[in-house]
């Protein structure tokens, strides 16, 4: 099963080798790791989704929690956050598939980044099932080239994560 | 108004000379070392500062003795290495001290910052390969840096959960100067907290499950030690009459006298302590963490108690065994706190059913048994407890002649028994040996140790000899890696694979330092020789020549159940242990 964990760090050289480290170390498997700046001076975000049992999910946060340059952690339960997910998918466009591609993208809410002569690059966003099913209607039409950024979250609602009510 | 100028000026330091300052203002009194080019700026300094450095033969002795000195002394121990191999060859104690929660702070000099990362002559990323074996681990390429982070360092290795840190400054940063003034300011570290303050809630439910169990155990493992709980352990057991049982780094933190105290648990633990844990329907565990060691097979573990998990570091909680309430927090303040709620109570009928218990391996005991001629490891460790009146600190080695020392050496304070258990590191027993007796000068201290593990970091007898340190060492020599031999007995149908050992005549490596070796072939011979090696001067050897295929009983397979232990066979001549007798 999925779980989603917020870790906010000390933006320093080498923190995501430590978290890195650590998930391999313990033997779980990371599914998405993204990392960016907060609105906070010096502290960074993962957004870390791992496949696990949920006492799996309460270890690795309890190992996380003890890097010292880890300031805060937090599983986000499902339904009460918001998880967006971005993939950049570059499709051929033989002359009849054209058609096809151009509904998928008006039905998805796709967007046009660039087209070649040969292909045309989409952007999609969304909470990862939409990236899913918009990739998985693409896929017959002829993927040759695609990225996704992995998951970022955040809870709902006017409480917020910080750094600061650590310490 | 000369004076008052002086003052304002800071003095300049260099980087070399800020770390003395720092461990001396650390309080750092002894360091295990070794030079090499990239640490040289640092040795050149230490000459003027008062601190002792012990020349070790070998990186992984400094770091073995850093520990030893840490655990026997209940400071941080300081290893200092040079960059590349001399920072590789600390590997393994630095790994050894993780496993077992030892304050270490390791100081290796690294290449000049603008030569990272070239493959510069004798670069390794020590601070990347020690990344999962320390509780943190730095980098400093800058002057200004390193003051904060050997802060920081001694107060992470030190507080919660202790263990290894390594501080790996480069050479530039050893050699740049600055203004500098010591900083007495405490250790800020917003991403760390050593203790949680303890949840009351947690205490009343732990109460509850307390006051409603008839068959209490409580698990005692090294963070009473690593607390100073030893008071509040016993207080608690005695207030509602529970027995203890003891993991093998807990040895030491209740009196083994006591008797409340049932002894060691787990794979080579007393047949009646496994028994009282799987009957038990409370299980107690203050400062353990449920190693598989001490639980065997987790599915069957203690299936009928309730769990109060009591430890320093949360993510003990819940990690091999559920806990029905678990305490995050320092030990002794969170028992101080629990007392406060805990009634008197009576198990008297449950303590007189594990000790009834005892009988079957009390009829085989080994200390009434005639003097058949034979010399077992047990009779030796049995008699060193007795000459020593238990009160030597007694540092062990990683195989049988360990566990035969748990089992036979009886500890009633703690930091008298210093061994490797996390990491079960053979050619621990020599320099931890060392370390430990210069932590602590007065204390008659022994290195209980196999021919194997003997072997591995024997050249640490150099670095003994040239200290003028009395270590007494007991070379437990059954002519095998005896601890591999029984798996291979019981498990690999006697196939003895690479583990009969020859040795060198261990008398004559002694002579060659200098120091003095005693042979001890029959039982007989034991009382006189241990009296004259403690009488004699400097570091000793005793070249005990133990019967060859003697194994540790009881055993519970690795993976079995708990209760599920191979016996000592019924016409052995030898009983499980020690405690037999009584
Ligand atoms: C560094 C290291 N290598 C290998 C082992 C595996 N091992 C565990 S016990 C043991 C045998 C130890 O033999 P010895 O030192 O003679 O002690 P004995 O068991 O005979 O008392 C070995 C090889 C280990 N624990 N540590
Ligand atoms: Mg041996």
């Amino acid at each position: 099963m999925h779980h989603t964990l917020i870790a906010l760090v000390e933006d320093k050289p080498g923190v995501l080798n430590r978290v890195a480290s650590l998930f391999r170390r313990r033997n779980f498997n990371i599914e998405s790791l993204t990392v960016g700046r907060t609105a906070e001076e010096g502290v960074s975000r993962m957004t870390i989704v791992i496949d696990t049992d949920p006492a799996g999910a309460q270890r690795v946060g309890a190992y996380l929690n003890k890097l010292v340059d880890v300031l805060q952690v937090e599983e986000l339960v499902a339904g009460v956050a918001v998880a967006r997910d971005l993939a950049l998918v570059k499709v051929t466009v033989g002359g009849h598939d054209k058609a096809s591609l151009l509904r998928v993208v008006d039905e998805t809410r796709a967007h046009i980044v660039d087209t070649g002569e040969q292909s045309m690059t989409l952007e999609i966003t969304g909470e990862p099932p939409h990236v899913d099913a918009v990739i998985a209607r693409l896929k017959p039409l002829g993927i040759i080239e695609m990225v996704r950024t992995g998951q970022v979250a955040m809870r709902r609602g006017d409480t917020a994560l910080s750094a600061t009510q650590y310490s | 108004m000369y004076c008052l100028r002086a003052h304002l000026v800071m003095p300049i330091r260099t980087g070399a000379q800020i770390i003395w300052e720092c461990l001396v203002h650390e309080g750092v009194q002894t360091v295990f070392g070794y030079p090499g080019g990239a640490i040289l700026p640092t040795y050149d300094a230490m000459l003027d500062y008062p601190i002792h450095h012990v020349l070790v033969r070998h990186e992984q002795g400094a770091t073995h003795m850093a520990d030893g000195y840490a655990r026997a002394g209940g400071g941080v121990g300081v290893a200092i290495a040079t960059s590349g191999p001399g920072a590789t060859n600390m590997v393994t104690g630095i790994a050894t001290a993780m496993m077992d929660s030892s304050p270490m702070v390791c100081i290796t000099g690294q290449v000049p910052s603008k030569m990272i990362g070239y493959d510069a002559f004798q670069e390794t990323d020590i601070s990347g390969i020690a990344l999962p074996i320390t509780k943190h681990s730095y980098l400093i390429t800058a002057v200004e840096d390193i003051m904060p982070a050997i802060k920081e360092a001694f107060h992470l290795a030190k507080s919660g959960r202790p263990g290894p840190v390594l501080v790996d400054i480069t050479k530039d940063a050893q050699q740049a100067s600055i203004e500098w003034e010591w900083d007495p300011a405490p250790v800020k570290i917003r991403g760390y907290r050593a203790n949680a303050p303890v949840v009351k809630t947690d205490l009343i439910k732990a109460e509850a499950l307390i006051r409603a169990a008839k068959r209490p155990v409580i698990l005692a493992g090294q963070g009473v030690i690593q607390s100073g709980a030893t008071r509040e352990v016993l207080a608690f057991a005695e207030r509602i009459g529970s027995p203890i049982a003891m993991t093998l780094l807990g040895l030491g933190g209740v009196p083994a006298s006591h008797r409340l105290n049932l002894g060691m648990m787990g794979m080579h633990g007393e047949a009646w302590v496994n028994h009282a844990i799987q009957e038990a329907d409370l299980l107690l565990a203050f400062g353990m963490r449920f190693d598989d060691r001490v639980t065997g097979n987790l599915k069957t573990y203690a299936p009928t108690a309730k769990k109060i998990h009591i430890d320093v570091d949360a993510s003990e909680i819940n990690k091999n065994v559920a806990a029905d309430v678990g305490i995050v927090g320092d030990l002794r303040e969170t028992l101080k706190d629990l007392l406060d709620f805990i009634k008197p109570a009576d198990h008297s009928a449950w303590v007189a059913h594990i000790n009834s218990m005892k009988g079957d391996a009390a009829v085989r005991d080994i200390q009434a048994l005639p003097d058949t001629g034979h010399l077992y490891a047990a009779h030796v460790i049995n008699d060193i407890w007795r000459i020593t009146e238990g009160k030597a600190v007694v540092v062990t080695d990683v195989g049988q002649h360990q566990m035969w020392e748990a089992q036979y050496y009886h500890h009633d304070s703690p930091r008298s028994l210093i061994t490797s258990g996390g990491l079960g590191t053979m050619g621990f027993a020599v320099p931890a040996a060392i370390g430990a007796k210069m932590a602590r000068p007065e204390a008659e201290v022994w290195a209980i140790v196999g021919d194997g593990g003997f072997q591995m970091t024997q050249a640490e007898l150099s670095t003994a000899a040239q200290e003028g340190v009395k270590v007494n060492i007991a070379i437990i020599n059954n002519g095998y890696l005896g601890m591999v031999r029984q798996w291979q007995e019981f498990f690999y149908d006697r196939r003895y694979a690479a583990t009969p050992l020859r040795s060198p005549d261990f008398l004559k490596i002694a002579d060659a330092h200098g120091l003095s070796g005693f042979r001890v072939e029959s039982r007989g011979q034991v009382n006189d020789t241990v009296q004259r090696a403690r009488a004699a001067e400097g570091t000793v050897i005793i070249d005990f020549r133990v019967e060859q295929e003697d194994s540790v009983y009881p055993m519970v397979p690795a993976g079995a159940d708990l209760d599920a232990m191979i016996r000592r066979p019924d016409n052995s001549v030898l009983a499980e242990t020690g405690a037999d007798k009584n």
